[in-house]
C-alpha cells in the first residue's frame, strides 16, 4: 500500500480524517499573530503530534506523501547519487516518527523541525564530525532569561508570513540562499565559487534575511 | 546578559548545516548561553523549512513506504553518553565538552606567560586551531595581535579591552589590524576557548597561523 493509498483507507476507514480543522492552539497562535492561515502547514503540525500521541500510522503516512519526495530532492541537490539520497530520505523519515514527541509547533513548523532533521542526517552522512549535540536540560539551566510568550509568538509571525514573501527576494539574494540551503555551501565556498569577495556574499544573504523580515538590519 | 555574539553569517551557515566543524563548535557553544542567537537560528531554519517546501520533489523508489513502515519498531540504537565531573559540566557547554570528551581536570594547562595559561586542543576538520586560554584573576596580558580570524568564546569569568566587557557566553571576534590587552575581571580566572581558522578555511592565507603573545 502506498502512502496515498493508505491515506485513502484511513479516510474511508475514520470519517473525518485529514479534513479536522485545524487544532485550537494553532488557530490561536495565528489570530495572535495575525499570520495568514496556513492549512496543509497546520494539517503537517497535527500529523506530527498524532503520531507522539499514538503512534498514528496513518498522519505518518500523510507526512511520508508530502515530505519524502522533498527530503530525497534535498540531498540530491546537495551532490548525492539518488541511492544515498533514497536512504538518508528513508531515516530521515524514521527519525521522524521516533523524534515526533520533541516536536513544538509553537516554535517550528512541521516542515522547519523536518528541515532540522534531514539537515543533521546531511551532515552525519558527508562530514567526518557530526552535528554538535545542544543538551536542550543545560540550556535552561545556563541562560538567564526565558523566551516570553510575545517571543513565541513574533517568531510563528515570521515564519508564516516568510513563505509569501519569499517571492521579493531578487534572482541574486535567493541564489545565494539556495546554495546554502541545497548545496551544502559556506558563505566563503559560495564566494569563491561566483567569483565574489566574501563581504558582497555576506550583504547579499544579510539583505535578503532582512527583507525576509527574520532579522532586525537596516538595508543599507 | 549576552552583549557580543558571533556574526551574521556564522549563524547562518550553522542554522543551513553547511559550517564547518569548528564554526559549528564555536556556534552551538554560544546558543547554549545565548536565547537571542537560538532565535535567530530558529528563524533561519524556518527558511529551510519553507525552501524545502517549494523545493520540487523526487519521487522515492517503489517499495520506500513499505520499507520505512516495516523499519519504524526496530529498536533504536542508542549510544552511551559520556559522563563528566561537575566542574566540567559547570563551565564547558556540552557540545564542547562533546567535542573534548574530557573533563577539565584532566587537561594539562601549560604555562604561557606569568599571568596566561594555556592548553592546545589540536585542530578541527577544517584546519582550524582551538584552545583553551586561562588568564589569571585581575591581571593583564601584553598586547598581542590576531593573525587570523579569531573568536574567543568566555566560559568561565569574564575580561575587558579596548572594545568594551565580555562576560560569560560573549563572543569577541579578534581583527588581525587591531592589537589589544585584555584584562581578567579581579576574583575569578578567566577561562576562554579560542578558534583560530586555518589555512584551509579561507584561500589566500600565507603561512601557518600563530597566536603569539608578545611580552
Amino acid at each position: 500500500m502506498n502512502p496515498g493509498e493508505l491515506v485513502e483507507y484511513m479516510r474511508a476507514a475514520r470519517p473525518g480524517f485529514g479534513t479536522g480543522e485545524p487544532s485550537l492552539t494553532a488557530v490561536m497562535m495565528n489570530v495572535a499573530a495575525g499570520a495568514p492561515e496556513n492549512p496543509v502547514e497546520d494539517r503537517l503540525c497535527d500529523c506530527v503530534e498524532a503520531i507522539a500521541a499514538a503512534g498514528d500510522r496513518a498522519a505518518f503516512a500523510e507526512l511520508f506523501e508530502h515530505f519524502a519526495p522533498r527530503l530525497k530532492a534535498f540531498v540530491m541537490r546537495a551532490g548525492a547519487d539518488p541511492e544515498t539520497a533514497e536512504e538518508l530520505m528513508q531515516e530521515a523519515m524514521i527519525a521522524v516518527w521516533r523524534k515526533a514527541a520533541s516536536f513544538d509547533r509553537s516554535r517550528a513548523s512541521a516542515s522547519t523541525w523536518i528541515f532540522t532533521i534531514v539537515r543533521n542526517k546531511r551532515i552525519d552522512r558527508f562530514r567526518r564530525a557530526s552535528r554538535p549535540q545542544i543538551d536542550p536540560a543545560e540550556v535552561e539551566l545556563m541562560t538567564e532569561a526565558v523566551e516570553t510568550p510575545d517571543m513565541i509568538v513574533a517568531r510563528g509571525q515570521a515564519e508564516a508570513r516568510l513563505r509569501d514573501s519569499l517571492t521579493s527576494l531578487s534572482e541574486e539574494q535567493i541564489s545565494v540562499i539556495r546554495k546554502a540551503f541545497f548545496e551544502d555551501k559556506s558563505h566563503s565556498v559560495i564566494s569563491d565559487e561566483l567569483g565574489l569577495p566574501l563581504g558582497t556574499v555576506k550583504s547579499r544573504i544579510r539583505l535578503a534575511l532582512a527583507r525576509l523580515r527574520l532579522i532586525l538590519e537596516p538595508e543599507s | 546578559m549576552i552583549a557580543h555574539h558571533p556574526p551574521l553569517e556564522l549563524l547562518f551557515d550553522y542554522a543551513a548545516g553547511v559550517s564547518a566543524e569548528s564554526a559549528s563548535l564555536l556556534a552551538a557553544s554560544h546558543l547554549v548561553f545565548c536565547r537571542e542567537c537560538r532565535d535567530r537560528v530558529a528563524r533561519i531554519e524556518a527558511l529551510g523549512g519553507a525552501m524545502i517546501d517549494r523545493l520540487p520533489g523526487e519521487a522515492p523508489a517503489a517499495g520506500a513506504f513499505e520499507a520505512v513502515l516495516g523499519r519504524l519498531d526496530e529498536p533504536e540504537e542508542i549510544l552511551p553518553q559520556p559522563e563528566f565531573d561537575a566542574v566540567t559540566r559547570t563551565i564547558l557547554p556540552s557540545p564542547l565538552r562533546d567535542y573534548l570528551n574530557a573533563d577539565l581536570k584532566d587537561l594539562k594547562w601549560r604555562r604561557r606567560s606569568l599571568v596566561h595559561e594555556e592548553v592546545p586542543l589540536g585542530r578541527t576538520e577544517d584546519g582550524a586551531k582551538l584552545t583553551l586560554l586561562k588568564i589569571h584573576a585581575g591581571k593583564g596580558v601584553l598586547n598581542h595581535t590576531h593573525k587570523g580570524e579569531e573568536f574567543t568564546l568566555v566560559l568561565q569569568g569574564g575580561y575587558s579591552d579596548a572594545d568594551g566587557h565580555y562576560g560569560r557566553g560573549d563572543v569577541a571576534v579578534g581583527d588581525p589590524s587591531v592589537t589589544h590587552r585584555p584584562v581578567a575581571d579581579p576574583g575569578e580566572d578567566c577561562i576562554c576557548l579560542t578558534v583560530v581558522q586555518g589555512p584551509l578555511h579561507f584561500t589566500g592565507l600565507v603561512g601557518r597561523i600563530i597566536n603569539p603573545f608578545v611580552h
